[in-house]
């Protein structure tokens, strides 16, 4: 793939196989006082871990407000982490200037959750195909065109000819968000982040986008970061699930063992919840823990869901918050349980 | 392309957007056919006149199509000059040098009399000056002598309501009445006399006293209705001030509201999309620009600066990009710019700029097409503003400068009424014109407002 | 009211509308019933038209409506004809009510919310301003939002207390039916799973009945005994809950079931290729034929609806 940008210079003692590492990242929004001054920070990402390998599909799962979409958007390089570190390829891009994240941008391929939105209605696909690779310096129209094609074939939209002249509002939810998916991965990245990709999509249709995310993976050896609050559709896509909950990771660990054997309250709550069709669901009631999720100004001293945890250990998850315990290979969870 | 050919097909859908659309292109038409028949340079040549110009029209007088709405005819200027042959010319050797007979021959038939009757004299001649003498016959029979003059060198007029012989020989054989009535009616006419109809005529016979002498002359009977629109205090004929009102005004009204409306809105982008210090100041700015006056600060420009044309615009642009347009366009940027695709342009590197104007703007231009249409008749009417308040360009012949006469000379006092409503009802018209044009747009642009 | 007789019943209802492009058939002959102190849902994809169906039960039509005929039993009583002002007085939100879809956006910005679940009580029961506040509290109570909410703006909640409200809002005139448009779309999962709690709690301890509308299939398991799935502006199926979620009858409805994503069963996703067909020119025939992989050659001709079982499908698959 040609390179338009300046490569960096990748930091020294990261093993090679590790494409993404977050390392201690914090994202805090400020609020700001009338005038001057700060009123208090919306810790939105507070101190999140994870590796991310090459060809990996991890799923981060979290309800409204977890801050998983704020940490999604600060890997994009879209938002700059208040502390902490993330290295792409062995590169800290969390401090990259303008310039340098040019050389990021080209490496990752980001898919929206709202395909419509995600498009410019007064563009057809062609153009807005054409768009992020005259951003990237592609000056070659042929070139372009060739690359274009290349992208419509693999989301198999074809054939790709009809499509090119198409407008947003003429295409269906579904090819849509193969468009989107398309302009993601124009320039043959090595990272895809996937918003919400099916949410918006009808229930037949999510299986078609996810079985296409899913091949594209496998074929291109694509690292994916699956966000979504359906834990149902991850078994379809990711090796491994991070659990998300007011703003900290609060489990991470193989699909199959942390949907079988999950070990945070908070997981249990919320496998508890997914209904899958079966009619006995209509005579009994779910477990669902009380509350709601806290405030991100001022969460709760020690663990964050102590509030609403049925196994919480006064004076211990009150005070202090928990580190990450091994409860199995591969999987951690940051709970006083498993101390 | 594809929303335009959707755009008109919409259009066919509602009977005002027809009306208007129809108005607009009657404009631009009478706009083109007035800068192609009367270039630039010739219609303020021939504004600014001199009696030259214009002495064959008479002053102040409507249109000729009022005619059909009266019983009782006004009269139309009669214009015979020998120059032309519309005289017949007899010249006879005399003596040292020639005689010269001008007989002119006209049929009057109006209802009324002439307003003047003035006869225009181009004379060349090497030692001394010929001598005229002229007179007039009426249908009757009668002969009346006019008057006796010497003839100077180049151009001289003679006008019969400026002799006081003429008057006072018509008083004695006629009556108590003005030399044109006197001329056309018999003598002891009654209270409200009507002219007599019939064939009339005019001798000049001049005697010259050298061969090489040229007499000609111009035997002109003022009517008291002219053309298609009348004529002002200046005996012009106001059609051309109304044609070339039009490109005028058209021009004056779009430049200025094209360019306010995409300043403004390209202001309000980056405004929006910079946010923070650059958008604080811009909407302060704003916020103290929409407190001032526009129709008083360009009063003061034009008073004390300049009223040329281009500065006014100029003025006028500049201050009206600062206003409560920017609010609005402001409001719905900011909508725009939450919208995903700008977010996926961001994460794809999209330089700031480009988002600005690749992604925010064309989101906005279907809002912006009715504004900028609904807003040229505002300042269409700003420039006849200024025109009728006495600042307005001082050569270009506009549709408020002709207000501004009219009110000038007194208009509505006395009954001159189209003079005004000649230029307002062309104002009315284009304001309207662009009015529903500009809705009806609006209602396609925007189908929120549409109906089911 | 007699024991045994249904809620409401539905039998032929069409509502057609007229746009700029033609005709759309919404609600294409569509029959079925909900029995007392029971839970139905209207399963379908996005334009199948079920959304339209509400609208026709509760008479809130568009001006552009081109035909609307059918019959709809309210207890037992044709309300159908009744006229407008008679309809309002009596069907709309007294009899029957409705939590319309993203109600929990729809709450009016500037009054209270308290304000806003007295409304009902006020401008259809004629109770008092103090009477109605009463019973909002109490229906406060039911879903399950603290008292002290009453008092406060619909920006001050989160979306789950909203869509309490909603709810609230629907109950208070204590309606035999409530229609429930996509209640918890939008919601996360927890809350999803504690507002379907709050609405079975609503059920048991209160004489009504809903029709849920959704395309959630396992989300609609929560709550109903009975299912109707909807395509193409057509019934296609009607089941009681047990049968359809493990032997539906209608192919669209096993294909429905095969693409919900399961959690701890290993299956491989299906999907239905194509798009379901325009409500503006339906073909002739059986809609759901060129997607249908049990597709022959009678399917040509649009099928009846039949009784199976006690269940109603509209599939030549089931005539003998």
């Amino acid at each position: 793939m040609n390179d338009f940008c300046p490569i960096p210079e990748p930091v020294p003692g990261v093993p090679e196989d590790i494409l993404l590492s977050v390392q201690d990242v914090r994202v805090w929004f400020e609020l700001r006082r009338f005038g001057l001054g700060i009123a208090g920070y919306v810790r939105a990402v507070d101190g999140v871990n994870f590796d991310l390998r090459r060809g990996e599909a991890i799923a981060i799962v979290g309800e409204s407000g977890c801050g998983k979409s704020s940490l999604m958007r600060t890997i994009l390089g879209l938002h700059r982490p208040r502390e902490g570190r993330i290295l792409f390829d062995r590169r800290d891009i969390s401090h990259f200037s303008r310039k340098e994240l040019c050389w990021y941008r080209n490496r990752v391929g980001y898919v929206q959750q709202d395909p419509y939105g995600a498009l410019p209605p007064f563009m057809n696909t062609r153009t807005l195909l054409e768009e992020p690779l005259i951003v990237a310096q592609m000056r070659d129209r042929h070139q372009r065109l060739e690359r274009i094609h290349k992208a419509l074939e693999e989301v198999k939209m074809t054939p790709v000819e009809d499509f090119l002249t198409k407008f947003p509002h003429q295409l269906s939810g579904g090819q849509q968000q193969r468009v989107v998916i398309a302009r993601a991965i124009l320039m043959d990245p090595q990272l895809l982040v996937a918003d919400e990709p099916v949410s918006m999509l009808d229930a037949s249709v999510r299986v078609e986008i996810l079985t296409l995310l899913r091949e594209l993976q496998e074929r291109h050896r694509l690292s994916v970061m699956y966000i979504t609050h359906d834990l149902s559709t991850v078994r379809y896509f990711s090796e491994r699930i991070f659990v998300m909950y007011a703003g900290k990771i609060v489990e991470k660990g193989p699909v199959d063992d942390l949907i079988y054997n999950p070990r945070h309250p908070y997981t249990w709550a919320l496998l508890a919840a997914i209904p899958e069709p079966d009619a006995e669901n209509a005579r009994r009631f779910r477990q669902v823990p009380p509350g709601e999720p806290p405030s991100l100004i001022h969460p709760p001293p020690g663990c964050r869901f102590h509030p609403r945890c049925e196994r919480m250990i006064a004076g211990l998850c009150d005070v202090q918050e928990p580190p990450e315990f091994e409860v199995g290979p591969q999987h951690q969870a940051a709970c006083w349980l498993y101390q | 392309m594809q929303t335009i050919k959707d755009a008109l097909q919409e259009i066919r859908r509602y009977p005002s957007a027809i009306a208007g659309l129809f108005i607009v292109f009657l404009l631009v038409v009478v706009s083109i056919y007035a800068v192609i028949t009367i270039p630039y340079q010739e219609a303020i040549t021939l504004w600014r006149g001199g009696e030259g110009t214009w002495r064959n029209l008479p002053r102040t007088v409507p249109p000729a199509w009022i005619n059909y709405f009266r019983s009782q005819k006004l009269p139309e200027t009669i214009a015979l000059d020998s120059r032309k042959g519309a005289a017949e010319r007899q010249e006879e050797p005399l003596g040292q040098g020639k005689s010269v007979t001008l007989l002119y021959t006209f049929d009057y038939q109006a209802d009324d009399f002439p307003r003047e009757i003035n006869i225009f004299f181009e004379t060349s001649f090497q030692e001394r000056s010929p001598f005229a003498s002229i007179t007039w016959y009426t249908p009757d029979g009668r002969e009346i002598p006019i008057t006796d003059l010497a003839l100077r060198t180049g151009s001289s007029s003679f006008r019969f309501n400026q002799d006081d012989k003429l008057l006072r020989r018509i008083r004695r054989q006629i009556g108590d009445v003005p030399v044109e009535v006197g001329l056309f009616v018999a003598p002891d006419p009654p209270e409200n006399p009507r002219p007599l109809k019939g064939t009339y005529q005019v001798k000049i016979q001049a005697t010259a006293f050298d061969p090489q002498t040229q007499i000609d002359a111009e035997l002109v009977v003022y009517g008291k209705v002219y053309g298609i629109a009348g004529t002002d205090h200046l005996r012009r004929d106001l059609k051309i001030a109304l044609l070339w009102g039009a490109p005028v005004a058209l021009s004056f009204g779009l430049l200025a509201a094209a360019g306010t409306t995409i300043t403004t809105m390209i202001i309000a982008a980056i405004g929006v999309w910079f946010s923070g210090l650059v958008d604080n100041l811009i909407q302060r700015i704003t916020e103290v620009v929409m407190m001032l006056p526009l129709l008083p600060i360009l009063i003061m420009v034009g008073t004390f600066y300049s009223r040329s044309i281009w500065v006014i615009l100029g003025v006028t642009i500049l201050l009206s990009i600062f206003g409560s347009g920017i609010k609005t366009y402001r409001a719905v940027f900011m909508q725009v710019r939450e919208s995903p695709y700008v977010e996926a342009a961001q994460a794809y590197g999209a330089s700031d700029w480009r988002i600005i104007f690749r992604y925010l703007v064309p989101r906005i231009v279907p809002m912006l097409i009715p504004n900028l249409v609904t807003l040229i008749p505002t300042y269409v009417f700003l420039e006849a503003s200024l025109a009728v308040l006495g600042l307005g360009d001082p050569q270009l012949p506009t549709w408020g400068k002709v207000i501004q006469d009219a009110v000038a000379n007194g208009a509505p006092y006395k009954a001159l009424y189209y003079w005004v409503l000649e230029p307002a009802a062309l104002l009315m018209v284009t304001g309207l014109g662009f009015a529903m044009l500009g809705f009806s747009l609006d209602r396609i642009f925007n189908p929120r407002l549409r109906e089911m | 009211m007699r024991e045994g007789e249904p809620v409401l019943r539905v039998e032929d209802l069409i509502l057609y509308f007229v746009t700029t492009k033609g005709v759309v058939q919404a609600v294409d002959k569509v029959s079925l019933s909900v029995p007392h102190n029971q839970a139905i849902v209207i399963l379908g994809e996005s334009g199948c038209g079920k959304s339209s169906l509400a609208r026709a039960i509760l008479r809130l039509l568009p001006r552009n409506v081109y035909r609307y005929t059918g019959k709809v039993y309210l207890d037992g009583r044709d309300v159908m004809e009744l006229d407008e002002e008679n309809f309002a007085r009596e069907v709309r939100w007294v009899g029957i009510s409705m939590v319309p879809q993203a109600a929990m956006n729809a709450l009016n910005p500037v009054l209270r919310v308290g304000d806003q679940v007295a409304e009902p009580a006020i401008l259809h029961l004629g109770v008092s301003k103090e009477e109605a506040w009463e019973m909002a509290r109490k229906m406060f109570d039911y879903v399950g939002v603290p008292e002290g909410f009453l008092q406060r703006y619909p920006f001050e909640l989160s979306g789950g207390m909203r869509q309490r409200v909603a709810i609230a809002m629907a109950l208070i005139t204590m309606p035999s039916l409530i229609i429930l448009d996509e209640p918890t779309s939008a919601l996360d999962v927890l809350t999803q799973a504690s507002i379907m709690n709050t609405l079975k709690q609503i059920k048991q301890e209160m004489p009504i009945s809903y029709m849920l509308i959704t395309h959630d299939i396992a989300t609609s398991s929560d709550l109903v005994e009975h299912v109707a799935v909807m395509y193409a502006g057509q019934i296609v199926e009607v089941s009681k809950a047990d049968t359809f979620f493990r032997q539906p009858l209608h192919p669209y409805s096993r294909k429905l079931l095969a693409a919900v994503p399961r959690l701890y069963e290993k299956q491989a996703l299906e999907f239905i290729p194509g798009r379901p067909p325009s409500l503006l020119n339906p073909p002739t025939g059986c809609r759901f034929a060129d997607r249908c992989p049990s597709r022959f050659d009678r399917c040509a001709e649009e099928p009846p609806t039949l009784s199976v079982d006690g269940h109603l499908v509209k599939c030549w698959l089931y005539v003998t």
